[in-house]
């Protein structure tokens, strides 16, 4: 996603000549358009919300400033804190997709008849809606008749129980996932420098030597772009949960994503809603600027 | 290349490796495979607890039938259609202008903006959900398809101005220089030089964001209420009652609200690939 770029110079000012104002001019033209809409929809609502985050608010009357009374609240409620636990899972579990990815991708870069087909149709999951997939899996786990029952021939009504919920979900979450880490490392290899591999072949490393010490490190944006993009698909987990587990049962397999829905859909309580993001997006912004930071120093 | 080729393998183990493909796609598509063998299952067979089995009748038809006409499936359908393509033309459209502009003109705060399109469109979107109603509500758009058409374009624009900024930030810039020689405003040379050159990156974003709009289900949650401007993903989570479902239709449902996204990849694979790997390539 970060491209090396050459470093912006600003204008000299002495530059003002007509063409100079005439380019500058035409960049507000072009940029105008593109900054408004973003302004108006994205960057203006975190500002608002962060605001919005100090007062309390049913959505309808009037607000009241209530300093950080949201926030105390929030720390001392237990499903932020299952919800702080689930996003954690979510993180851990959610890691599998790109080593399995990069296992996928191994296994099928080869030529045969016939590949390209089979490496779209494993990537098939990828571009189907999340709510489909949330579906397919709440086939898949359902106790009476579900394919996890076929196959381990008893039911487990593994939505159902606190203990299995978030588990359930999490590895209906693997499944696009991994395909989506698989595509980046498939690319990755047909990029790959074809003479490093045979140098490396020449001086005998084998099997996990080659791909630890030769091949990994030559994947390094692959590697880098999976994680990070896992992470946010991590931190972002709402489609399937609303689907699947609706955050329950009691709570147990909400997120804070899901938390902050819930509690501004459901009861209305904007304000809290509001600090639960704000704390959601405190966490994200850990990774926003690590990715910054490697989208600046490129243009440097 | 790596792995070894297959074609230096001992002939066993190629054998063996062509015969495992189907056989883990198989294992890996089956809880697709699964439901779209529900879809053809009429529901007296699935009261009789026949999931597995082969089915007695074909009944995709019926059921493909009750979803469309016995449901507002077809709405939702057409709603998703009516938020989708202009949300993806006016996310491109925005985006090519801003991206053409962050890449041809260096002025001050160039890097500054960049960064903050792409860490927008990083952020979680829930911090983004109580105003982002609110501003839908004052505006009266509070569930039509055009307050969704509205965000998907603004939301979309971050991300795709960094992809399209980097595009045109590769083309030769000798090829401005010439145009503006020759007499071409800022906008002509946008127009006629860079959009017919750029043409690929705009079609793999295309399908990109047609693949991210058609998908969304919060923003539809958030924005829509009851039927009338909900999109396909809202639709068919509905299919699924709290109680008791019908299977068959909700599997039926599926198929038809997955359908476009899948089409559109497989219609436009290397496109789309190529749009979703930019970055794992370079940098």
């Amino acid at each position: 996603m970060a491209a090396a770029i050459a470093p912006s110079r600003p204008l000299p000012r002495a530059a003002a000549s007509p063409l100079a104002r005439r380019r500058r001019r035409a960049a507000l033209m072009f940029l105008l358009p593109a900054c408004l809409m973003f302004g108006i929809y994205v960057i203006y609502p975190i500002a608002s919300s962060i605001v919005l985050s100090f007062y309390q608010w049913d959505g309808v009357g009037d607000r009241s400033f209530i300093g950080l009374a949201n926030y105390q609240e929030l720390f001392h409620a237990p499903t932020f804190y299952v919800a702080l636990k689930n996003n954690v899972l979510w993180l851990l579990l959610l890691m599998l997709a790109p080593p399995i990815g990069l296992a996928f991708a191994l296994y099928l870069n080869q030529t045969v008849r016939g590949g390209r087909l089979v490496k779209s149709l494993f990537f098939a999951p990828f571009v189907l809606p999340g709510v489909v997939v949330g579906l397919v899996f709440s086939w898949f786990f359902d106790p009476a008749f579900g394919l996890l029952k076929t196959l381990l021939g008893i039911g487990i009504p593994v939505l159902g129980d606190e203990r299995y919920a978030t588990f359930g979900v999490i590895f209906a979450a693997l499944w696009p996932q991994v395909p989506f880490c698989m595509i980046l490392y498939l690319t990755s290899l047909t990029g790959i420098n074809p003479e490093a591999i045979e140098a490396g072949r020449m001086e005998g490393a084998k099997g996990w030597s080659l791909l630890w010490h030769v091949v990994l490190p030559q994947l390094r944006p692959a590697t880098f772009m999976s994680v990070t993009l896992t992470v946010i698909a991590a931190l972002r987990s709402f489609d399937l949960i609303a689907v699947m587990s609706g955050g329950g049962p009691y709570d147990s397999s909400t997120v804070l994503a899901y938390f902050v829905y819930d509690q501004a859909i459901k009861y209305f309580r904007f304000g809290y809603s509001a600090a639960i993001a704000v704390v959601l997006f405190l966490i994200m912004g850990v990774f926003i600027a690590y990715q910054l930071r490697r989208l600046l120093r490129s243009e440097s | 290349m790596y792995p070894l080729p297959i074609a230096r393998w001992k002939p066993a183990a190629r054998t063996a490796y062509k015969l495992s493909l189907p056989i883990a796609l198989l294992v890996w598509l089956l809880p697709l495979i699964a439901v779209a063998l529900t879809a053809v299952r009429s529901p007296e067979e699935l009261m009789q607890g026949n999931y597995w089995g082969w089915p007695r009748d074909f009944s995709l038809l019926a059921n493909l039938r009750t979803v469309l006409f016995d449901s507002p499936m077809l709405h939702y359908f057409w709603n998703s259609c009516l938020i989708t393509l202009p949300a993806v033309f006016g996310a491109i459209a925005l985006s090519a202008t801003a991206g053409f502009a962050l890449a041809t003109y260096p002025f001050r705060g160039n890097t500054a903006l960049l960064a903050t399109f792409v860490a927008g469109n990083f952020v979680p979107v829930q911090i983004l959900m109580i105003p982002v109603r609110e501003i839908t509500l004052r505006l009266g758009l509070f569930n039509t398809v055009e307050a969704l058409i509205l965000f998907h374009i603004a939301f979309q624009t971050g991300f795709c101005t960094l992809f399209l900024r980097n595009f045109i930030k590769e083309l030769p810039y000798e090829l401005f220089e010439a145009a503006r020689i020759e007499g071409a405003t800022e906008w002509q040379l946008f127009l006629r030089i860079v959009l017919p050159l750029i043409g690929p990156a705009l079609a793999a974003l295309a399908i990109l964001v047609f693949t991210f709009v058609w998908n969304d289900y919060f923003w539809a949650l958030c924005l829509t209420q009851g039927d009338e401007a909900a999109p396909i993903t809202v639709g068919v989570a509905g299919l699924k009652g709290q109680w008791t479902t019908a299977w068959n239709l909700v599997s039926a449902g599926s198929l038809l609200a997955a359908l476009p996204s899948v089409l559109m990849f497989f219609a436009m694979q290397k496109h789309f690939v190529a749009g979703l790997t930019m970055g794992a390539t370079k940098g």
